[in-house]
């Protein structure tokens, strides 16, 4: 078996699955936020049962329409606090977590081997720990928060392999949008993909949380990197209890649907233009599109690691007249550890606006919106029409790197020429 | 279980952001989300939906965020089902428990047009145009599903297993 067979017949007390069965797993956690929490527990009250099944397994996290922008939103906040109150739950509220996929791990409520449902699609970025984690909907939480079961179809599941050192200024940002470009937003339906081979060795789990975040891009039930030392030193001292990690490697004669092999050494900047995420091109063929807004941030991008490559490129420098550029650190604890490093310094100093941990415009829900017409290059994962704000603006995906870049010569742009013009 | 209507068609890849643009997921009442069901593509959908239609989708119809709102949205604007070459899983998952049937067909895009007559049969797998007079056998869903879409939803659905 494969790592999530492994782990969906555990979770189901089976020795063994296969691709195509459907288990009854049990649910080890799940989290739900603001904009599928409310619906949820709506959902909830009217199954009928007092109490969830373990008030130690659900987590709250307010995180997309934070600070509330609105009454309606405030509504919402509130009900989830209530409910939360209610039930003894876990909540991270305003100022106290940030985004919720990365403040699950950061909390330690992701633990290897575990199944982790959340009402948000990007809940499979928890496959970067060796945990077996998906998107649901809001009446499914509801029935997870009854039941602590959820009935899963064990996925058929494609490995990716991937070798070669990133050269400067090329991220696993880079490796996932060249991956869904060539596999397409339908690449991986309903499937498991595997991240696997020496540079994901190497990878940092921020690099392995951007990579295993866009498998929901391609369609995947779920992305998943088995885990290892990287994985402990990241957890150590934040969870409880750590498994071991030899029950949690894919057995040498599982079996794939396929193996797809990448070599990123000579891989430039990738850039997902307008409106699909598979419509990837390397950044040398899209130079010069005009921006009028650059967003580093996002559960895809909003790490430490992204900030210090982001401000690497900006420092000293100033984001172009005519471009707004917004910096949203992914958690309270990042923006605290860039406030350390001197790192909201250098974004402000440039010109850039730093904002509170939160989903910001990724979703077009909250601050910086769109008007029509205009161009957005942001970190982010999803480009569709409407994403974010009007219909008739666009967005262009690509690395924290390449997204700074952009935002200080006004046009999309390679981090490595703007550093050459220098 | 048996749907009939006429259908409305879109493409390949239709993303939960264009059936439902961010901004409307602080609404909470189904029929206020209708008003704003497909937005994204077609502004006067909610009112040629409303009579009672039958989506026709490409592959990989409601891509993308987990927001139920999406089919929710869909459902209440006047959708009875939606039938597509194939499905994101979290959509497809979404339409079942909120009970919109929903149904992958292969083949079935290129031979619809919008008004077309469609029938589904759940129980019997069948995807008749009765149009064109053209009809497709599918992959069944399985019975635990077909009882929460016949129960109208995955609550309704647990409410009745939970009585038991």
């Amino acid at each position: 078996m494969n790592i999530t067979e492994k782990i969906l017949a555990n979770a189901s007390g089976k020795k063994m699955v296969q691709p195509g069965e459907i288990v009854d797993a049990n649910v080890d956690m799940i989290m739900v936020h603001d904009l599928t929490g409310p619906l949820a527990i709506e959902a909830f009250k009217k199954i009928g049962t007092e109490k969830v099944w373990n008030n130690q397994k659900v987590v709250m996290i307010l995180d997309h329409q934070v600070p509330a922008e609105s009454i309606k939103a405030a509504e919402l906040h509130k009900t989830m606090r209530q409910f939360a109150k209610d039930q003894k739950l876990r909540i991270y509220d305003v100022g106290r977590g940030g985004i919720c996929h990365q403040v699950m791990p950061e909390q330690g409520h992701v633990i290897p081997g575990t199944v982790i449902v959340g009402a948000d699609s990007h809940t499979c970025t928890y496959g970067a720990f060796g945990a077996f984690a998906t998107g649901i909907g809001s009446t499914e939480a509801a029935a997870v928060f009854a039941t602590g079961k959820i009935w899963l179809k064990v996925p058929e599941a494609i490995k990716i392999n991937v070798s070669g050192k990133f050269s400067k200024y090329i991220t696993a940002k880079d490796l996932v949008l060249n991956i869904i470009g060539i596999l397409g937003v339908d690449g991986a339906i309903y499937k498991s993909v595997e991240f696997t081979g020496p540079t994901i060795r190497e990878m940092s789990t921020a690099g392995r949380m951007t990579v295993c975040n866009m498998a929901v891009e391609m369609g995947a039930k779920n992305g998943i990197v088995e885990p290892d030392g990287t994985t402990s030193k990241f957890l150590q001292g934040r969870v409880k209890t750590m498994p071991a990690f030899e029950a949690l490697k894919s057995d040498k004669d599982a079996t794939y649907e396929r193996t797809v092999v990448f070599n990123v050494a000579e891989l430039e900047p990738q850039v997902a233009c307008p409106s699909s995420v598979d419509n990837v091109k390397p950044v040398s063929e899209v130079n010069n599109v005009p921006i009028e807004q650059a967003f580093i941030g996002s559960c895809t991008n909003g790490r430490i690691e992204d900030l210090r490559l982001a401000a690497q490129v900006i420092k000293d420098k100033k984001v172009k007249d005519g471009v707004r550029a917004l910096v949203i650190p992914a958690s309270q604890e990042i923006y605290m550890q860039a406030l350390t490093e001197g790192l909201i310094e250098i974004f402000t100093a440039a010109g850039a606006v730093v904002c509170g941990s939160a989903c910001g415009p990724c979703l077009g829900g909250h601050i910086g919106l769109l008007a029509a017409e205009e161009i957005c290059v942001s970190t982010s994962n999803r480009n569709f029409i409407g994403r974010m704000g009007s219909k008739k603006a666009s967005v262009y995906l690509a690395s924290p790197a390449t997204v700074a870049a952009s935002a200080v010569a006004g046009k999309i742009t390679d981090p490595r020429t703007l550093e050459a013009k220098q | 279980m048996k749907v009939t209507g006429p259908a409305i068609k879109f493409g390949n890849n239709i993303d939960t952001d264009v059936i439902l643009p961010g901004k409307y997921l602080v609404l909470l009442d189904p029929y206020e989300l209708a008003e704003h069901a497909l937005e994204g593509l077609d502004s006067n959908f909610p009112g040629k939906a409303k009579k009672g239609i039958i989506i026709v989708g490409g592959k990989n119809f409601g891509c993308g965020s987990s927001r139920e709102q999406a089919p929710l949205a869909l459902k209440y604007s006047g959708a009875k089902c939606i039938i597509a070459e194939s499905f994101a899983r979290i959509f497809f998952r979404n339409a079942i428990n909120i009970g919109l049937p929903v149904i992958e067909c292969k083949g079935i895009s290129a031979t619809v047009d919008n008004g077309d007559e469609l029938t589904v049969d759940f129980e019997a797998g069948t995807v008749q145009n009765l149009s064109k007079g053209k009809s497709f056998q599918v992959a069944k869903l399985p019975p635990f599903i077909l009882e929460i879409l016949a129960d109208g939803g995955l609550i309704e659905n647990l409410r009745r297993r939970m009585k038991k």
